[in-house]
């Protein structure tokens, strides 16, 4: 890895990342994960349950966003701890037959902490849908030792 | 119906035993938009000094879920889970999954708080090969909503 811990500072920016996301994209997420929770996936039975339409799983956005951590460290088995709150939902609109995104998640990662006896960087990510943030305390350690 | 109380401190053992398959691990990379080739090249991984493709660092919510389903369909536990919100999350890998691992995961419930007319669990779910060795640790809380919450 190329990264070196003594080359990084508090606060440096490691990149910003758009993620499109398509009603199909939570539906190809529902399969792979085995989530199959109706409200990622059907209008009727979200807004039944009182959401203002089909929400994004937390856990779409919490994978799709460490991709930028994973590409930064230049190994995803770097990646030895992530954790977020879940705030606010991803609402996807229903574009299907359109090229346009149903929502644009906006990834943004900075060092938020050093620990050099662990060999670790903890980056923060902020990470935003129609400038309200959606995930709170996103923080993944990247082992660089 | 309420959350049963007496589900703190309760623990599921490991149930089924979960096989790490190389199309699993590029499927779910294609789900979460990964495009690091350590998910897709076998070669590429090794070349990181991975022995067979690496999971994505979110791969082992498909192991906890499964084994918070099994807290969650306990008739005894009053959750319903159409009430169910994932307020957060948390994975500490003490080694990355590998295509080829043979995992298990032990369920344990840390905490039940009341709120409102619903509840806040906390689970943990300690995922380990099944030679017992350390794998990933994570920890959930959902909020069960109560009525009109």
């Amino acid at each position: 890895m190329s990264l070196k811990l003594e080359e990084l500072t508090v606060g440096q920016e490691i990149g910003t990342r758009s993620i499109e996301v398509t009603r199909q994209d939570l539906v190809k997420y529902a399969g792979a994960s085995g989530d199959f929770n109706p409200i990622h996936w059907n209008e009727s039975f979200a807004t039944g349950v009182e959401l203002p339409g089909v929400i994004a799983h937390g856990m779409f956005t919490m994978g799709s966003a460490v991709q930028l951590v994973s590409d930064w460290a230049g190994d995803p088995a770097a990646v030895v701890d992530y954790q977020t709150r879940f705030t606010k939902p991803v609402l996807v609109a229903d574009t299907t037959g359109s090229s346009e995104p149903g929502a644009v998640i906006e990834v943004a990662g900075v060092v938020g902490a050093l620990d050099a006896e662990a060999g670790t960087a903890r980056i923060d990510l902020t990470v935003t849908f129609a400038g309200q943030k959606v995930l709170m305390k996103s923080q993944a350690v990247v082992k660089l030792a | 119906m309420t959350i049963n109380p007496d589900l703190q401190g309760r623990s599921y053992p490991a149930a089924e035993v979960y096989d790490v398959g190389r199309e699993k691990i590029r499927e779910f990379a294609r789900a979460v938009k990964a495009t690091h080739p350590a998910h897709f090249d076998v070669e590429a991984a090794k070349a990181l000094g991975h022995s067979d493709l690496v999971a994505p660092p979110t791969f082992a919510i498909i192991v906890a879920q499964r084994a918070d389903a099994q807290l969650i369909e306990d008739p005894d536990s009053g959750i319903d889970f159409s009430r169910v919100v994932h307020a957060d999350q948390r994975f500490t890998h003490h080694r990355p999954i590998i295509a080829g691992d043979q995992l298990r995961a032990e369920l344990h419930v840390d905490g039940v708080r009341a709120m409102g007319g619903g509840a806040m669990i906390t689970t943990r779910s300690e995922i380990t090969t099944v030679d017992g060795e350390r794998v990933s640790t994570t920890t959930s809380s959902i909020l069960v909503r109560g009525e009109g919450q």
